[in-house]
């Protein structure tokens, strides 16, 4: 697209309005997006247009739409989070990853739909109702950033934007059929994002091809002042790692196949596509470790000990007094009074059960034993990756355990719906970098597994060299995309 | 075993300022309670020689030079408030009647 957007053989304007044409007829059986921005979209297409023809685009990627995870402020769009005690609101302000999109020159098609907070796998915790998987409209997208997963699948938008806090874009992206990659932490700044669990949360680019969201990172991320927790150092050369991976070359490369991370709890044919992945990947001069890291058994907990420990904090600055939904109780209420009301009716049963569990791990008494214990773990996990990266440039895994699974099976039994996130998590707790890149259907159900690439911290390049890579030689394979292979959506007429 | 129980769940919900229904808390108690139980099996995981992790990405403190920049004006910032007054977020009572 942006090549084409170069030779002047489209223009952005045209592009933008394919995307919101597409939106129209797909969007009410996918349900990927919560707003849609035409008239601001077509505005920032046509001033793209006009910076092109002056012969100074902003970036390689100017004038391409994107949709936004619903969960970064965007000036003058709605934000919500996916949740009612955020309906209506405007933000004031920008993300700084939305104002460096507008700095590139990204048209914003719209927000996408979201587990509400980010909290949950299939984003049927949406406040709005649930994303539609295009691939089977029965299915869940995955999540939390289900929208902005579906959104590139059912080719609403060229490119998003997710979040991952345990597995948020790399999930979505794997039971999809798309690439997503959770940066480092630190390395794409969170101003603006609505937190969820800081110490874990990190936003990152949600594609087609390994090549686009290296061009993406590219573009938002990067030192910013804003963020406290943003690294100062340079990104590297991730759109260069990914076009020297596309060569199919990996000659020298070690690749390490985390023990812990599939056989038992793992579906067949996920396992099965990962395998053969594993052996295309041998196959063109990798050289393969099995890898151990015994502590990975204790991540889920610990994931789930912090994550809502973090957002029990983060989310009580939801307190009805400054923005959001206020809910007055009759009588003479309290301020105290209608933060109750309040929060009962804006928050959905996820997100109570989180701040109320979290809200338990932090009380005296039992600090120590959860929380505590769950930081410690979190050392004992980054050392597992340590040791594993002195073997490794790189360690691989199956990004989810199975392939999507039925909207409504798993909504009231939340410790299933954990188990989903049981191989994204690991790297969050440590802050490295991951990415997941379709690795074909699985046999059984003919629905997508995706492939996890896990890099040392700062070493995002070396995600996209390998996951480059591997896509050239799966691709070479299936003669094509597996988006190609997706079932045709029924349009809509307006 | 660890359990939640009812009581528990509605004490908690009190400090996190949510009012639950008694149809909530009969539904989330028990799920608390299961969800509890799958992360328990971590106490005791790591021994007192393991240091705790909060930041995996070691930072040091960051800080900028203390002179104002741009912000938001009064009216940017309470567009958004369910209610103001003369440039102020207007909130109910925060005191009882006998403070």
């Amino acid at each position: 697209m942006a090549a084409d957007l170069a030779s002047g053989a489209t223009t952005s304007v045209a592009l933008t309005r394919a995307h919101l044409d597409r939106i129209s007829a797909v969007d009410g059986a996918v349900h990927a997006l919560l707003h849609v921005d035409a008239e601001g979209a077509l505005a920032q297409a046509a001033a793209s247009d006009a910076r092109r023809a002056a012969g100074s685009p902003a970036s390689g990627l100017d004038g391409v739409p994107i949709a936004v995870k619903d969960v970064l402020a965007t000036e003058g769009l709605p934000t919500t989070c996916g949740s009612k005690i955020l309906e209506g609101w405007v933000p004031p302000y920008d993300a700084t990853v939305a104002a460096r999109l507008r700095a590139a020159g990204l048209p914003i098609l719209g927000k996408t739909n979201m587990d509400e907070f980010a909290m949950g796998s299939s984003t049927e915790h949406s406040a709005y109702g649930p994303t539609h998987n295009p691939w089977d409209l029965d299915r869940i997208p995955g999540g939390s950033g289900g929208g902005s997963a579906a959104a590139v699948a059912a080719f609403e938008a060229p490119l998003a934007i997710g979040t991952d806090t345990g597995g948020s874009i790399r999930q979505p992206g794997a039971v999809t059929g798309t690439v997503g990659v959770k940066p480092t932490y630190g390395g794409v700044s969170r101003y603006g994002l609505v937190a969820m669990a800081n110490s874990l949360d990190q936003a990152g680019p949600v594609t087609r091809t390994v090549l686009d969201s290296a061009l993406l990172h590219e573009v938002i991320g990067g030192y910013d002042p804003m963020d406290s927790t943003s690294i100062d150092e340079p990104l590297g050369a991730l759109a260069d790692a990914a076009r020297q991976g596309a060569a199919g070359d990996m000659t020298g490369v070690r690749i390490g196949v985390i023990t812990e991370l599939g056989g038992e709890g793992y579906q067949a044919g996920v396992q099965q596509r990962f395998d053969e992945a594993v052996a295309l990947l041998v196959k063109a001069g990798a050289e393969v470790v099995e890898v151990s890291c015994p502590s990975f058994v204790h991540a889920l907990a610990a994931y789930y000990l912090i994550m809502p420990s973090e957002a029990s904090s983060n989310l009580a600055r939801f307190d009805a007094m400054r923005y959001g939904l206020r809910v007055v109780p009759d009588g003479d209420p309290s301020a105290e009074d209608v933060m109750r009301a309040s929060r009962d009716a804006g928050f959905g049963d996820e997100v109570k059960r989180r701040i109320i569990l979290g809200t338990y791990a932090l009380s005296s008494g039992y600090y120590d034993a959860y929380y505590g214990q769950a930081q410690k773990v979190r050392t004992l996990i980054s050392r597992d990756f340590e040791a594993a990266f002195a073997q490794a440039d790189v360690l691989v895994s199956p990004t989810a355990p199975t392939t999507a699974f039925k909207i409504g099976a798993k909504l009231d039994d939340p410790v299933a719906m954990y188990l989903n996130d049981v191989a994204t998590i690991p790297a969050n707790l440590a802050g490295i970098p991951g990415l997941s890149l379709p690795a074909g259907l699985a046999p059984e159900d003919g629905l997508p597994v995706g492939f996890q690439v896990l890099a040392p911290a700062l070493a995002d390049d070396r995600l996209y060299r390998v996951g480059a890579a591997l896509e050239a030689l799966l691709e070479n394979e299936w003669g094509g995309a597996l988006l190609d292979r997706a079932p045709a959506l029924e349009e809509a007429t307006a | 075993m660890p359990e939640i129980t009812r009581d528990e769940v509605a004490h908690l919900a009190t400090l996190a300022r949510i009012d639950l229904s008694d149809a909530e808390l009969d539904h989330l108690a028990p799920q608390l309670s299961v969800i509890l139980e799958s992360v328990a099996s971590i106490t005791g995981v790591a021994g007192d020689d393991v240091p705790p992790t909060s930041h995996a990405i070691p930072l040091t403190n960051v800080f900028r030079d203390d002179v104002v920049t741009p912000s938001l004006t009064a009216e940017q910032a309470l567009a958004m408030a369910p209610a103001s007054e003369q440039q102020r977020f207007l909130v109910p009572r925060i005191l009882g009647d006998e403070q």
